[in-house]
């Protein structure tokens, strides 16, 4: 345990000695802002249209969660796919490359000790990174009145989200000793669990349906609309734990090649 | 102590190493002597059990490398060829993560950092980032992740390599001062550097161990260049480079 905080401690602090950790955190919220600002505006502006109609059916409708919080969450779990693999792609790439990697494969620390040390590190950054975006929900709680359930909800489908994003990255990364390699193919592989439903409806009924639970947007729509099923949840602990032994297979193969 | 038998390793149909077998005892500091490319790196990371061997046995201090790999992790030192610095991090930040991986108790720490600074003439340099520090002190800040955790075993990459003479000289006399009771393989091609600190020299040619022999012995008053060439040409005479 006190190894794996030591590397997670360790890395952590690698991304904030880095310029990258405020250029993803700064890109973030940035993106984050302007989306969240674009849709109260939107929000504001169909709210004076139905008012100014006298149309209670329409106001009816109309609300934070759905309106607001459930769009901006869509948007930040696109931004995630495109911005984790660039917080994971040094873990392991970063260590082959500069001999350290030897340090720690020599060190009395198991190669458990090493995934899971890498995978707090970076779920730590992202744990940060969604942490930051509670601001926008904050601010609907102060001026409005959101259903704080749902925002818990889809929140905590963000971060589950963004932990399976990290965990796929560091598999990525244990592969190679080039960071752009692991990015990119990480990229690739949440793009594809990403699109990978869209030839649902056309594929039959089976293929369908499987197509839909490898999808990582349904599972997160749900968490989105407010419904936190176990099934969701499985899921996204199946896609952290088989891409974390899949990681640790990968490193350990070192040992036996 | 160091026993290493019969070990091969390949790569696909490349063998780096071929069947070599020798040993260190303790308090003996080994020079590891051969051409550039003669298998000493790949010897030397299957020992420290970075790289599993395609056969033979390593024993370190009695345990074998593959079966009790943790054990022989926690009782050796190593310093890769380029050492294995965090470039972004301070001298002390990054001694005692080391020292923390290398299972050194958290109440102990400070102290076993220190001492490795100390030893290592780093003192002056602790708050600088490793990153920023010339090549001579992060061959000693590579020196003193070896031994933060008191190893019995270290096994030295070429440590002198690429610096120049004056830190050549210090970091030399540093190895030996921190051999004491150790078992020490040190790698190189310069042979001054055996004469100046091995007791004994194990050459190894294309993979092989031509000799493995006390210095004092195997020269016997001839200039250790003269036997080295004499036996990295002996045998395969056609292929032998310096």
């Amino acid at each position: 345990m006190r190894n794996i905080l030591a590397i997670a401690a360790k890395d952590l602090r690698s991304q904030f000695v880095s310029p990258i950790a405020y250029v993803v955190l700064t890109g973030f919220l940035l993106l984050g802002g302007w989306f969240f600002f674009n849709l109260l505006a939107r929000f504001n502006f169909l709210l004076n249209m139905y008012l100014s109609f006298r149309n209670p059916e329409a106001m009816e409708r109309l609300n934070l969660n759905e309106f607001v919080i459930a769009p901006l969450l869509h948007n930040l779990s696109v931004i995630l796919v495109i911005l984790v693999p660039v917080i994971t792609m040094r873990s392991f790439a970063e260590e082959k490359r500069s001999g350290t990697y030897e340090l720690l494969m020599t060190s009395p620390i198991s190669v458990t000790e090493i995934v899971l040390g890498k995978f707090f590190g970076a779920f730590g950054f992202v744990l940060i990174m969604v942490g930051l975006t509670a601001v926008y929900p904050l601010i609907l709680v102060l001026y409005g009145d959101p259903e704080a359930g749902v925002i818990l909800s889809g929140f905590l489908g963000l971060l589950l989200l963004a932990t399976a994003f990290v965990s796929v990255g560091l598999l990525t990364s244990s592969f190679t000793d080039n960071q752009i390699i692991a990015a990119v193919s990480c990229l690739v592989g949440l793009l594809l669990l990403y699109v990978i439903s869209w030839p649902a409806e056309t594929a039959g009924a089976n293929l369908g349906a499987v197509l839909k639970y490898l999808s990582l947007t349904e599972h997160f729509g749900e968490m989105v609309k407010g419904v936190i099923d176990t099934r969701d949840l499985m899921y996204f602990g199946s896609v952290i734990v088989l891409a974390l032994f899949l990681t640790q297979r990968s490193v350990e193969s070192l040992r036996w090649r | 102590m160091i026993e290493v038998r019969d070990l091969t390793k390949r790569y696909g149909d490349l063998t780096a190493v071929d069947h070599v077998t020798f040993t260190a005892q303790k308090g003996e500091i080994v020079g590891f002597l051969g051409p550039n490319g003669a298998g000493k790196t790949t010897t030397m990371r299957v020992i420290t059990g970075f790289l599993p061997a395609t056969s033979g046995t390593v024993k370190v201090e009695g345990f074998d490398i593959f079966d009790d790999s943790h054990e022989v992790r926690k009782r050796i030192g190593y310093l890769p060829e380029s050492p294995p610095i965090y470039a972004d991090m301070t001298v002390t930040a990054y001694l005692q993560f080391v020292g923390r991986i290398k299972g050194i108790p958290r109440a102990a720490l400070n102290d076993a950092v220190d001492r490795a600074l100390e030893r290592c003439g780093l003192t002056e340099v602790t708050r600088r980032v490793v990153g920023h520090l010339s090549k001579g002190f992060r061959q000693r800040v590579g020196l003193a992740q070896a031994i933060i955790h008191e190893p019995s075993v270290l096994v030295l990459d070429e440590p002198t390599i690429g610096l120049d003479p004056r830190q050549i000289r210090d970091i030399r006399s540093l190895v030996r001062e921190l051999a004491g009771q150790r078992t020490v393989i040190l790698s190189t091609h310069i042979l001054q550097e055996v004469a100046q600190i091995c007791q004994k020299v194990v050459i190894i040619n294309e993979g092989r161990v031509v000799v493995e022999d006390q210095i004092d012995h195997l020269t016997q008053g001839a200039p250790l260049e003269e036997v080295f060439m004499r036996y990295i040409s002996g045998g395969r005479g056609e292929e032998a480079t310096g």
